[in-house]
This record gives C-alpha cells, sequence and structure tokens, in this order.
C-alpha cells in the first residue's frame, strides 16, 4: 500500500496512457477523429480540475466555467499580443498564461466563495458565474461581444523543432503534452497533505477543524489550484479553436463540466478522465447523428443518477473487484444477457423520440416532415404503422429488460455477498 | 509557578434566555486526570464546547496554560495544544484508519497546507500515525474505510485522532458510551495508557470509570459546579447524593 506517485505500476500505466494517445491520431487519421481527440484532451483537464472540487474537497460548483473561460480570453489576448515576433515556444507556453488567469481569477472569487461550504458555496458560484457571464456581454472590448476574440495561433515564419501548431495534429500533440502534465500535478496534488486534508474537509469539516485546520483556507487554496487547472484547460481550448465566445464562461458550460465528472465517477480519480472522454463523444458523434442530443444526454445523466450515483468508475471498480474475487466469469452470461433486451428497449425508445422529434420540431427529411429516417429506416410520420411498431419494440423490451434484469439483480447480489462474505 | 493546564473563571452559556452554565469557576493541574460528572442536562458536553470553541462563550474566561482563548477559533485552540473527542462519533468516514490518524498529525508536525510534499515520503508523520494505531489497538485495521469500522473500534480511533497531534490537554467527551463491560475495560485501559504525562479531562456517565481513572471529579449540576475534590471526598459528599437523588455513588463502584 505504498502510495508513492511513482512506484512502477503506477509509471507503467501512466507510461501506456500517454503511449494510447500519442498513437491514436495514427489509427484514427480523419480531421474529424483528430479534432474530437483534441476537445478529449481539453476536457480531460477540465473535468479533471473541477473534481478537485467536487470529489476531493466536497464542494459542488456551478460556476466552473468561470476560471476556464477567463483562461481562454488571456489567453486569446495573450497569443493576439505576441503578434509575429511570437515563436511558436511561446505559442506553446501560452496555455501556462491561461492557467494564471484562472489561478487570479480564484484567489480573487475563491476569497469569497469558500467562505463557506455546503449549499452556500454552490449559491455563490452560482452567482459569481452569471455575474462573470453577465460581465461578457457588458465588456465587448475585452469579451469580444457576440463574435468572442478570436486569433491565429501560427505566428511564426520560422518552426520550433518542426512545430508550427498549424495542422490539426501539431495541436493535439501539444494538447497531449498538456493534458498529460496537467493530468500527473492533479494527481500529485492528490499525493500531499493539502490533498488529503481536503478529503478531510470533504468528509468532516468539523473534525477538521479539531485537529488544527482552518477548513476555509483548505477550501480556499483548493479552489486556487482548481481555477489554475481550469485556466489551463480554457488556454488549450483558445489554441485549439483559435476563437473564444462567452459562451466558455456561461453556466451551460459549468452544467456540461459538472456532468462529465458525475457521470464519470467522483470518487475515483479517473473518473473524471472517463466522463470528459465519454461525453465529449456523445456530444459530438450523437450530436452529429440527431438533433435530440440533448434530450438523449438528459436521459443519460438521469439514468447514472439513479442507477450508479458512483459513476462509471465505481461500476469498474466493483467489476475489478469481482476479477479479482473470480467471481467475473460467473457474471458475465447474466450482463450479456441483459444487454440484449436492454437494446430492444433502446431501439424502441430511439424510434418513438426520433419520430416525435421530427413531428414536433419539423426536423424530419421529407417535405411537409411527414416522414424522418432512424436508423437507415424511412418511416412514415402520418401512418400508425412505424408508431405501432416502435411503440411494441419498446414494449417488449421493457418487459425483457424487467424480467432478465431481476435475475441479473439476484446473480449480482449472490455474487457481492460472496465477495463481501469473502473479505470479512 | 506555572499556569493551570485550564483556568476557567466565571463562565456562563445562555441559549436564548435559557442558561445552561451558569457562572462556572475551575481550576484544572497540569498533569491530572479530572472527571466531570453530572446528571443529564446539567451543561457537562456545553462546557467542554465552550472550552473547545466549538460554541461561542457568552461571558466569563478561559485560559489555557495561563493564556486567553475566548475567542478564538477551534483550530487556534487546537493549535495551542488542546484536543478533544466528542461524544458522537465525528471521524473521516471515508478515509482509511491510518488517513484518519495521519490527518490528525500533520499540522503538529508543521506540514501545514503544503501541497510540494509528498505524504508517502514524510516519515515522521507515518510513524506518529502508525505508533497511534498500534495504541489504539487498531493496527490490523489499517487500511480499513473508518465508517465501515465497529462501534467500539469507531470510539477507539475517535480517541486516536484525538491524541494523535500530541495535544498535552485532552479533553475526552463520555470516551465509553455504549460499550459493553469488557470494552469498557479496553477502553479505561487504553485511554490511561495513551493520556500519560498529559492533562486529561473527560466528561463520563460510568461511575466505575470515573472512580477508577480520576485523580479529582467535578460534579455539574445545572449549569454550576457544586463540588471539585478527590474521589473519596466525593463520594461522601451530602450534595453530591443529594444531586443524584437515589443513585448511590459508591453503589456503582
Amino acid at each position: 500500500m505504498n502510495s508513492a506517485i511513482f512506484s512502477r505500476g503506477r509509471l507503467l500505466l501512466w507510461g501506456a496512457c500517454l503511449v494510447v494517445a500519442i498513437t491514436l491520431p495514427l489509427v484514427f487519421k480523419s480531421g474529424f477523429m483528430v479534432s474530437l481527440l483534441c476537445q478529449m484532451g481539453i476536457m480531460v483537464v477540465f473535468a479533471l480540475s473541477y473534481n478537485m472540487l467536487l470529489g476531493q474537497t466536497g464542494l459542488l460548483s456551478f460556476g466552473h466555467a468561470v476560471y476556464y473561460g477567463l483562461g481562454a480570453f488571456i489567453t486569446m489576448h495573450a497569443l493576439n499580443l505576441l503578434g509575429k515576433d511570437g515563436s511558436p515556444l511561446l505559442v506553446a507556453l501560452l496555455p501556462l498564461v491561461g492557467g494564471l488567469a484562472g489561478l487570479v481569477a480564484g484567489v480573487v472569487l475563491g476569497y469569497v466563495t469558500t467562505k463557506k461550504a455546503g449549499t452556500t458555496f454552490a449559491m455563490i458560484s452560482l452567482g459569481i458565474g452569471e455575474l462573470v457571464a453577465a460581465c461578457a456581454l457588458m465588456f465587448p472590448g475585452f469579451f469580444g461581444g457576440e463574435g468572442g476574440v478570436s486569433g491565429n495561433r501560427v505566428i511564426a515564419k520560422q518552426a520550433f523543432l518542426g512545430f508550427t501548431w498549424g495542422p490539426q495534429v501539431e495541436m493535439y500533440g501539444l494538447i497531449v503534452l498538456w493534458t498529460f502534465l496537467a493530468t500527473v500535478a492533479m494527481f500529485a496534488l492528490t499525493q500531499t497533505p493539502l490533498g488529503r486534508m481536503a478529503n478531510a474537509v470533504r468528509d468532516n469539516p468539523e473534525r477538521a477543524e479539531f485537529v488544527g485546520y482552518d477548513t476555509q483556507r483548505v477550501r480556499y487554496l483548493m479552489l486556487i489550484l482548481s481555477g489554475l487547472f481550469a485556466g489551463i484547460a480554457g488556454g488549450l481550448t483558445a489554441l485549439n479553436y483559435e476563437i473564444v465566445t462567452a459562451e466558455t464562461l456561461n453556466a451551460h458550460t459549468s452544467g456540461v463540466v459538472l456532468l462529465m465528472t458525475f457521470v464519470g465517477g467522483i470518487g475515483f480519480f479517473y473518473g473524471p478522465i472517463i466522463g470528459a472522454i465519454l461525453i465529449t463523444v456523445m456530444q459530438i458523434v450523437i450530436g452529429g447523428l440527431t438533433h435530440a442530443w440533448l434530450l438523449y444526454f438528459g436521459l443519460f445523466f438521469l439514468f447514472m443518477v439513479l442507477m450508479a450515483p458512483g459513476g462509471i468508475a465505481s461500476l469498474i471498480a466493483v467489476q475489478h473487484k469481482l476479477w479479482a474475487a473470480g467471481l467475473l466469469p460467473r457474471m458475465l452470461p447474466h450482463y450479456l444477457a441483459t444487454a440484449l433486451p436492454v437494446l430492444v428497449l433502446l431501439a424502441g425508445l430511439v424510434g418513438l423520440i426520433e419520430m416525435g422529434y421530427a413531428l414536433l420540431a419539423g426536423e424530419g427529411v421529407g417535405a411537409g416532415d411527414t416522414a424522418t429516417k432512424v436508423m437507415g429506416m424511412e418511416l412514415q410520420l402520418n401512418a400508425p404503422e412505424p408508431w405501432a411498431a416502435a411503440l411494441a419494440t419498446a414494449a417488449l423490451g421493457l418487459l425483457l429488460t424487467r424480467w432478465i434484469g431481476s435475475r441479473t439483480r439476484v446473480a449480482w447480489n449472490s455474487a457481492l455477498a460472496t465477495l463481501h462474505g469473502d473479505k470479512a | 509557578m506555572t499556569a493551570p493546564a485550564i483556568r476557567i473563571q466565571g463562565l456562563t452559556k445562555n441559549f436564548g434566555a435559557s442558561e445552561i452554565i451558569r457562572g462556572v469557576d475551575l481550576d484544572i493541574h497540569r498533569g491530572e486526570r479530572h472527571a466531570i460528572i453530572g446528571p443529564n442536562g446539567a451543561g457537562k458536553s456545553t462546557l467542554f464546547h465552550l472550552i473547545s470553541a466549538r460554541l461561542p462563550v457568552t461571558a466569563g474566561a478561559i485560559e489555557l496554560k495561563g493564556e486567553n482563548v475566548v475567542g478564538l477559533k477551534p483550530f487556534e485552540i487546537a493549535r495551542r495544544g488542546l484536543s478533544r473527542s466528542f461524544q458522537i462519533t465525528n471521524i473521516f468516514h471515508n478515509l482509511s484508519v491510518f488517513e484518519n490518524l495521519r490527518c490528525a498529525v500533520l499540522w503538529s508536525l508543521g506540514y501545514r497546507y503544503s501541497f510540494w510534499q509528498r505524504l508517502a515520503g514524510l516519515k515522521d508523520a507515518r510513524q506518529r500515525a502508525e505508533a497511534v494505531m498500534e495504541d489504539i489497538g487498531l493496527a490490523r485495521r489499517r487500511d480499513t474505510p473508518a465508517g465501515i469500522l465497529s462501534y467500539a473500534e469507531q470510539r477507539a480511533l475517535e480517541i486516536g485522532i484525538t491524541i494523535a497531534s500530541g495535544a498535552d490537554v485532552i479533553l475526552l467527551d463520555e470516551p465509553t458510551a455504549g460499550m459493553s463491560n469488557t470494552e469498557t475495560e479496553e477502553a479505561v485501559a487504553m485511554i490511561r495508557r495513551v493520556t500519560e504525562g498529559k492533562t486529561l479531562v473527560m466528561v463520563e456517565h460510568d461511575m466505575g470509570v470515573v472512580f477508577g481513572l480520576a485523580d479529582r471529579i467535578s460534579v455539574l449540576v445545572y449549569g454550576q459546579i457544586i463540588a471539585t475534590d478527590a474521589p473519596a471526598a466525593i463520594r461522601c459528599n451530602a450534595a453530591v447524593q443529594e444531586a443524584y437523588l437515589g443513585t448511590s455513588v459508591s453503589h456503582h463502584e
């Protein structure tokens, strides 16, 4: 149980992640995929910085985008200040400027927000978030108004070690580097006195005071450091998109990062990484497939909150325990048996949602919005048959899911009982 | 002539119109084991909350080792070497036994809010936490999350967190509450061991524990101390016997 940061196993894991991240664009060469990967990396840093508050210190913030957004704007202005005299090396270091902006914002705003914990903190963070978002529209000189602020990350005549950051894949390399450094730093922070006392303050602020710690100071420091990393993520987003709009620091962005972190799992360091990757894929891939993606997004979040409040990371942790106890082979057939009716249920639901959405929102492919394409099938919205078929599929899926699901639950409970019985 | 560990003078505490502590004067000598007893609702826990700054004082003075501590925050008092336990277990539930104890030693070893040092590299913090873990008999539960320990184990951890910082004035609020006879015996032996050479003040209902451990006893009734004396003298004190109305103190021993 030695928790050294650079134990051999951990080094291997970090190394493997880095190698995978670097080789991904060699496998997925399309521009779309590289852009997707870039967005993932940025969101990983942002979500991890958010979990420094939510998972590690127990602070539910509704305004984390403020630090991200301010980091992005300052980075963009710094990029434009560099102008033609800058070198690619300076451009590569710009996320640090974003990080400093996030840190300073944390020092100023965090002083107010971290006075209190719990609901008060959540409410103040929401208020400050709205305040800064309103400022973004009030000061178009700095925030660029509706159009935002744009810049050009390719400013140099000569390249630095062959890099100009012009091609998207070079930008991806830069993002991987920053994401890796920020992730290692944030992990290292969890292994320090401050990181551990943040956990203590999360668990029991009163007792933390009685062992000598000013809980307000612990919260304040964690928020400042979290602002630093959010700012770095903001700096990366500025360089990546070469435009920053007011949306980067508004409540929607704050909501998305909360969602990513929660879905991934706040109780584990790697949880937000999973959440950031998954939600980014959902946003971009599902968002490209259907106009109703926000609805699916909401349903998915609802499902996670109700069924797996520990997030995906906690599900993985349980599977890992089952596997270590040799119980996973016993559960696998049950998982597969459950997956089938769930797919049927999903197919039915998707059919209903897509047809309903096309009818109500007028997003159909045919004239007069009487037809829509779902999973490759052309469906007539004014005929009863497609509706009946979708409804029947969903109903059948629901029945089968409940029937097989109840058996899976029995097997699941017995596996868990065996697991805990073995341990005690 | 050193100042007493704790000197309380004219201490009062009101909750709205009701007076809970009504002018308490009390000196706790350095190195003594002092028990505070009294019927339910006498204000024993409130007195602890006032000394440790969990509650603000209405009026009066509290000195810790000769220094005024009224108006300080709980963490400031903890840093001056006063550590307390709670009647209702107050631990870090999601952290392991070891992490609970390590959190309790960090400040006193001077690590403050450090985010540039690795916990794993802090040998003194580890050794101190491990020593306390041995002392309270939880070494085999090292990596167990505190929240799933048994009740008696949680009570032991509660005391462990209290003493881990090395504070020289220890306040224990009903350390054996809810324990079985065997568990109580073990707890008393443990308390005796870990508070060796320190000043101990405790609130306790179990008279066996009180008369077995305490050098002096104070009796608190309706927010006032009616007697402070050695156990033998307290046992024969008429006012005390009256306060306990029907409960013969000697019977419990």
